[in-house]
C-alpha cells in the first residue's frame, strides 16, 4: 500500500452512510444539563426529490433512502398514493406485502442484533472480535438473516432496492414453487430464531427506566406490521388502553421542529416526547403475538404481554427485536402455507386528486409517508416522516439518564471515552437510522 | 464474480456499481457481475462457491486524490476498517475482516479501490471520478482475465 507521507486511507462506508450522527453533551458539576444529538437525514432531499414525479415513482424512489429497510419505504409510499386514488390492495396481494415486510423485519433486526447491539453486551469491541470468540453464535445471526434476505430477493426481484414492487401490488407474483424453497428455509431460521431470543435474554441488562409516550400503529388480531391505526400509550397508562390518532390527523399530533442542531426534524405527539420502535409495538401489540413468539417472551423474562406487561428497559429493546424476528418468521411461514397465487400481479391504481397517507412499521418505527397529486398523477407534495427523527427526543432523554447516572455513581469519575461508550449504547439501544457501525459517535463533552 | 459495491445515489459512492455497469459485454462467460450495498451478511452469500472474488469499491483518503486508484488484498482492506466512521452499515473492512474470522473468504480475492471526493445525496459521479472510470475498469478487467486464465490452465 502506497502511503506516500501519512495519508490517511480509509475503506469505510462513509458513503452509505445513512445518516450521520454527533452528540453534543454539556456537564456543568455533576450535572448533565443538555444532550443534543444531530442527526442528517436524507428523507428531507427526498421530499425535494419527487415533487414534480409522477405517482407511480415513489415507491422506487424512497427504497433508496435507506439501504436497511427499503421495503418499509415502499410500503408507506404504496399505501399513501393508493390512499390518494383511493384504492385498497387486500387478499393475497396485500399478504404477499407482509411476506415481503416480514423479509425485511428478519434481515434489519437480525443485522441490529448481531452485528450492532450483541457485541456491547458482550464487551467485545465490534463483531469481528465477537466471531473469534463466538463463532458459532455470530454464523447463527448471519444464516438467520440470510433467510430474511431471501425472502426479500425472492419477492423483491434482487437483493438491494427491490424492484418488483409496485403500487397496486407486484409486477410479478411468485408461484406456490417458488414459495417453496423460503418455507423450507423459514423452518430452520425459527429454530436460529428461537435460539437467538435464548441468547440475549441471557445477557446482563444495565437498569434503566425509559417513561416515553408510546405510539404503534394497532390492528386489533394481529401484531402490526403493514396496517394499522396510529396509537398512543402514555406514559402514565402503560398497560392500558392507548387511544387512536387517525391518520388523516397524523400531522396535527406530531409536530416537527427543525432544531438548530440538525438537519433532523424533532418531533413530539401532542407536545410530549414519545418513542416508536420495538418498545412501543410490544407494548401496544403485544397480545397478538404469535404463540410461539408469546411464549418465548415468556421463557425471556418479559412477562405475558396479553396480561398488559410491557418492557420499559431500553437495553431490553435486544430481546423484543428477538422475539420480532420469530415473530416475522411464523408470520412469514403462516403466509406461504396459506398462500393463493393471486389472480393479477397488481391492481390498477389510477391517478387522481388528491391527498393521500400511508403508515407502516419499519423495523426501527413508525413510518409515515403523505402525497399530494394533481389528478393527472403529478406529485405535488411529499411529507415523510421517519422513526428516527420521532424518536429523536427519547433518545436524548435516554442518554441523559444513563450519563447522569453514571456521574452519580460514587467511585472514580468517567473520563470521555467512558461517557462517549456510554452514549453509544444508550443510542443504539433504539437502532437509530444513523451509524450504526462500532464506534460512530463524535461526542463532545462541555464541563464547566 | 466482480461486484460492485456502492450507493449509486450518493455521487462519487456509485464508482463501483458504474464500474460493474462498464464491464457488462466485456467478461468471459461464467463471470458473475453482482453490485452490492456492502452489507456483510450479504457478500458472504454473494460469494459462496465463488472462487475469485474482484471486489470494486470508493475509498477515501486524507488529504484526497481523487482518482487514483489502488489494489489491495483482503488483508489489506480488511486492516482499513471504519474506526469511528459513521455509518449505518459496516465497511468493507469490516466485512472482510468478519468473514476472515469465519473462515469465509474466497480463495482468492482482490480490491480495486477509487479515491473519491464527493459522495453527496443525489450527486453525480465527480469530474476526477469519471475520467478515471476507464483505468478502473481495465484493472478489474484484467483481474477477470488472469483468474479466467488461471481456471483454465488446470
Amino acid at each position: 500500500m502506497n502511503h506516500r507521507g501519512t495519508r490517511v486511507l480509509r475503506l469505510d462506508a462513509l458513503a452509505r452512510v445513512e445518516g450521520e450522527a454527533a452528540l453534543h453533551l454539556r456537564v456543568e458539576g455533576d450535572t448533565v444539563v443538555e444532550t443534543r444529538l444531530r442527526i442528517y437525514e436524507p428523507p428531507r432531499f427526498f421530499e425535494a426529490f419527487l415533487t414534480g414525479r409522477g405517482h407511480t415513482e415513489p415507491p422506487d424512489i424512497t427504497a433508496r433512502i435507506c439501504g436497511i429497510c427499503p421495503v418499509a419505504y415502499q410500503m408507506s409510499a404504496c399505501q399513501a398514493i393508493e390512499n390518494a386514488s383511493g384504492v385498497t390492495v387486500d387478499g393475497p396481494l396485500a399478504e404477499l406485502r407482509r411476506l415481503l415486510y416480514c423479509g425485511e423485519w428478519i434481515e434489519s433486526h437480525t443485522l441490529h442484533i448481531y452485528l450492532l447491539h450483541a457485541p456491547d453486551f458482550l464487551g467485545r469491541a465490534d463483531v469481528v472480535e465477537l466471531a473469534r470468540d463466538q463463532r458459532a453464535a455470530v454464523e447463527r445471526g448471519l444464516r438467520l438473516k440470510q433467510a430474511g434476505n431471501a425472502i426479500v430477493q425472492q419477492l423483491g426481484g434482487r437483493p438491494i432496492h427491490p424492484v418488483n414492487v409496485r403500487i397496486g401490488g407486484f409486477y410479478r407474483t411468485p408461484s406456490p414453487d417458488e414459495l417453496r424453497p423460503l418455507a423450507e428455509r423459514l423452518r430452520q431460521a425459527r429454530d436460529d430464531a428461537l435460539e437467538t431470543v435464548r441468547w440475549v435474554a441471557a445477557f446482563d441488562f444495565p437498569d434503566a427506566v425509559c417513561d416515553h409516550d408510546l405510539f404503534a400503529l394497532r390492528h386489533p388480531g394481529r401484531y402490526a406490521v403493514d396496517i394499522g391505526t396510529p396509537v398512543v400509550m402514555a406514559a402514565a397508562d402503560h398497560g392500558r388502553a392507548p387511544h387512536p390518532i387517525p391518520l388523516t390527523d397524523f400531522e396535527q399530533h406530531v409536530r416537527e421542529e427543525q432544531v438548530p442542531h440538525s438537519t433532523a426534524l424533532t418531533a413530539t405527539l401532542d407536545g410530549r416526547r414519545y418513542l416508536t420502535g420495538p418498545l412501543a409495538r410490544y407494548a401496544i401489540n403485544g397480545q397478538w403475538l404469535h404463540p410461539v413468539a408469546a411464549e418465548v417472551a415468556g421463557e425471556a423474562g418479559l412477562g405475558d404481554p396479553a396480561t398488559g406487561a410491557i418492557c420499559d428497559n431500553p437495553f431490553r429493546s435486544i430481546v423484543v427485536r428477538a422475539i420480532e424476528v420469530v415473530q416475522a418468521v411464523e408470520e412469514a411461514l403462516r403466509i406461504i402455507d396459506g398462500y393463493e397465487p393471486p389472480p393479477r400481479p397488481a391492481v390498477d391504481v389510477p391517478p387522481r386528486r388528491g391527498v393521500g397517507v400511508g403508515a407502516t412499521e419499519a423495523p426501527r418505527g413508525l413510518l409515515y409517508h403523505r402525497y399530494a397529486l394533481t389528478e393527472d398523477g403529478t406529485l405535488t407534495e411529499a411529507r415523510i416522516v421517519p422513526p428516527t427523527a420521532q424518536n429523536q427526543t427519547a433518545i436524548e432523554e435516554d442518554v441523559r439518564r444513563a450519563v447522569q447516572a453514571r456521574l452519580d455513581r460514587p467511585g472514580p469519575a468517567a473520563d470521555d471515552e467512558e461517557l462517549t461508550r456510554l452514549c453509544e449504547r444508550a443510542i443504539r439501544n433504539h437502532d437509530p437510522c444513523i451509524s450504526c457501525s462500532a464506534h460512530f459517535l463524535d461526542v463532545t463533552v462541555e464541563r464547566s | 464474480m466482480v461486484i460492485g459495491v456502492g450507493n449509486p445515489l450518493r455521487g462519487d459512492d456509485g464508482v463501483g456499481p458504474a464500474a460493474v455497469e462498464a464491464m457488462r459485454g466485456r467478461v468471459p462467460d461464467g463471470t458473475v457481475l453482482a453490485v452490492s450495498d456492502g452489507e456483510p451478511a450479504r457478500m458472504l452469500d454473494l460469494w459462496r462457491g465463488a472462487d475469485t472474488v474482484v471486489v470494486v469499491e470508493a475509498l477515501r483518503a486524507r488529504p484526497s486524490r481523487p482518482g487514483e486508484l489502488h489494489t489491495l488484498t483482503a488483508a489489506d482492506a480488511a486492516a482499513r476498517t471504519a474506526g469511528t466512521a459513521s455509518t449505518h452499515a459496516l465497511g468493507l473492512g469490516e466485512c472482510l475482516a468478519l468473514a476472515e474470522a469465519l473462515d469465509q473468504l474466497p480463495p482468492s480475492l482482490v480490491v480495486h479501490a477509487m479515491e473519491v471526493a464527493d459522495v453527496e445525496l443525489g450527486a453525480r459521479l465527480s469530474e476526477a471520478v469519471r475520467s478515471a472510470l476507464p483505468g478502473l475498469v481495465d484493472r478489474v478487467a484484467a483481474s477477470v482475465r488472469q483468474a479466467y486464465e488461471r481456471n483454465h490452465e488446470r
